[in-house]
């Protein structure tokens, strides 16, 4: 109980230092996060999106949702630790129940069969966790290859990683094999949310920041949050 | 005489379903106006197989013509612009309002194409009869991942219900530009805005984007 609760208070001081009041106050390291950022997008553009494209390509729907389907089932392990450690005991049961079922009859995870009988699917990591603690997000991050963030997010990405049972896998080329089919599913999945984000935002950096701090909010209360105060309101005190 | 008083009630009864039926559209219910029009637009999407081929001039125009009706332009284009919608006048209010439209159509016209072969799960309102502002909940149901919510925020109007913000896994679309346009508003003015937003919806004219898939 202790280090939960330390940790989420350094997460706390970490959120509330480093706020400037200049630009957005939501974002202070602004020119750096756009740096990484573009360089993010080039590597993306050389590497990850022709290879999910190939991949969407070259795999038949059927075979991409079985894959999906199985690092599902793997995630759902620790989506399941997350919401016993957000106290919602009935969701963090319902996870591993689909572990349970998917696991075994659902051959490995490959079939999802726990949807159908009623487990519904969950999104939960350890930033999510720590903001159901009351952990502010802190500064706005752009993370190399990683992408957005924020400062909780960023380590709560760490401890998602750390736990991640895909980095117990050996031999070593197993598991980066599985590693990279993971990230490629990920990528093709998201293929058509950034065909939007290129049509729709005027500056790509900020449409995207905004939609993923909403996001998250928005995942942290498990698609209910709580009215926001006017975010006119933060305009009005910000220098021109 | 009772011939000719049957006709008349026969008329009469013609006149009143003919009515019966024009009065739902009106003030269709608003959970029930947002299912019928995406089942509709999913279907003729599906059907369609030039836009199916990727056809996005076909299917801009099928959203333009079956989805746009219910939408409240300038309410959208007001709330994405908070306080800096008053230092416009009544002509670049117009303006605005033409190009965030046209860009929105795009965005949703892409979103709707993403997600149409999958299935939706409308979910029961959860509203008073006598609510004028409500929001109409939809998810897309996907294998093996999370349902995406999305959320129609409806207001009724005296032509129907109309919605002025979309909200996907949470993102408000309003909420989204709101940053952006401020940005430009503050860095160039009105003026500057409707530069960018134009110059935005003429490159996608041109298919920069659109043909990348």
């Amino acid at each position: 109980m202790m280090p939960r609760l330390a940790l989420a208070a350094l997460i706390g001081v970490l959120a509330g230092c480093a706020s400037t009041g200049e630009r957005d106050p939501r974002d202070p390291f602004e020119p750096l996060n756009r740096g990484i950022y573009r360089f993010n997008d080039t590597v993306d553009q050389a590497i990850a999106r022709p290879v999910a494209r190939g991949y969407v390509r070259a795999v038949p729907v059927e075979i991409r949702d079985r894959v999906r389907n199985f690092f599902g089932n793997i995630g759902d392990v620790f989506i399941g630790v997350n919401n016993f450690l957000q106290g919602k005991f009935e969701d963090g049961v319902s996870d591993w129940a689909r572990v349970a079922f998917n696991s075994t009859v659902g051959l490995l995870g490959i079939h999802d069969i726990a949807t159908d009988m009623g487990y519904e699917k969950h999104n939960e990591d350890f930033g999510q966790t720590f903001g159901r603690w009351g952990a502010r997000p802190g500064p706005y991050l752009v993370l190399p290859i990683l992408g957005s963030s924020t400062v909780r997010d960023g380590i709560g990405t760490g401890i998602d990683l750390y736990t991640d049972p895909l980095t117990e896998v050996r031999p070593y080329h197993l598991e980066y094999g599985l590693v990279g089919l993971r990230l490629t599913q990920t990528r093709a999945d998201l293929l058509d949310a950034s065909r939007i984000l290129e049509e729709a935002a005027l500056d790509k950096y900020i449409f995207q920041r905004d939609a993923y701090l909403q996001r998250r909010r928005s995942l942290v209360y498990d698609g209910r949050p709580p009215r926001e105060k006017d975010p006119e309101d933060v305009d009005e005190k910000k220098p021109r | 005489m009772s011939m000719r008083r049957s006709l008349v009630k026969a008329l009469a009864a013609v006149v009143a379903l003919g009515f019966a039926q024009l009065a739902p559209a009106q003030d269709a219910a608003p959970d029930q106006l947002v299912k019928t029009v995406t089942l509709e637009v999913v279907e003729l999407i599906a059907k369609d197989k030039e836009i199916k081929a990727g056809n996005r001039t076909k299917l801009v125009q099928l959203i333009d013509a079956k989805v746009l009706p219910h939408f409240n332009f300038s309410a959208m284009t007001a709330l994405a612009m908070g306080q800096s919608w008053n230092k416009a006048n009544p002509e670049q209010k117009k303006r605005l309002t033409e190009e965030f439209r046209t860009l929105l159509v795009r965005t949703y016209a892409s979103a709707l194409a993403a997600y149409s072969e999958q299935k939706f799960d409308f979910r029961p309102l959860r509203a008073k009869p006598t609510d004028t502002e409500v929001t109409v909940q939809v998810r897309v149901l996907q294998p093996g991942a999370q349902p995406v919510p999305i959320d129609y925020s409806m207001e009724k109007t005296a032509a129907g219900w109309k919605v002025y913000d979309v909200s996907v896994g949470g993102v408000s679309l309003v909420a989204n530009y709101r940053t952006e346009f401020n940005n430009a508003v503050r860095e160039s003015g009105i003026d500057g805005l409707l530069k960018n937003l134009s110059a935005k919806n003429r490159s996608l004219d041109a298919g920069g984007v659109a043909d990348k898939k």
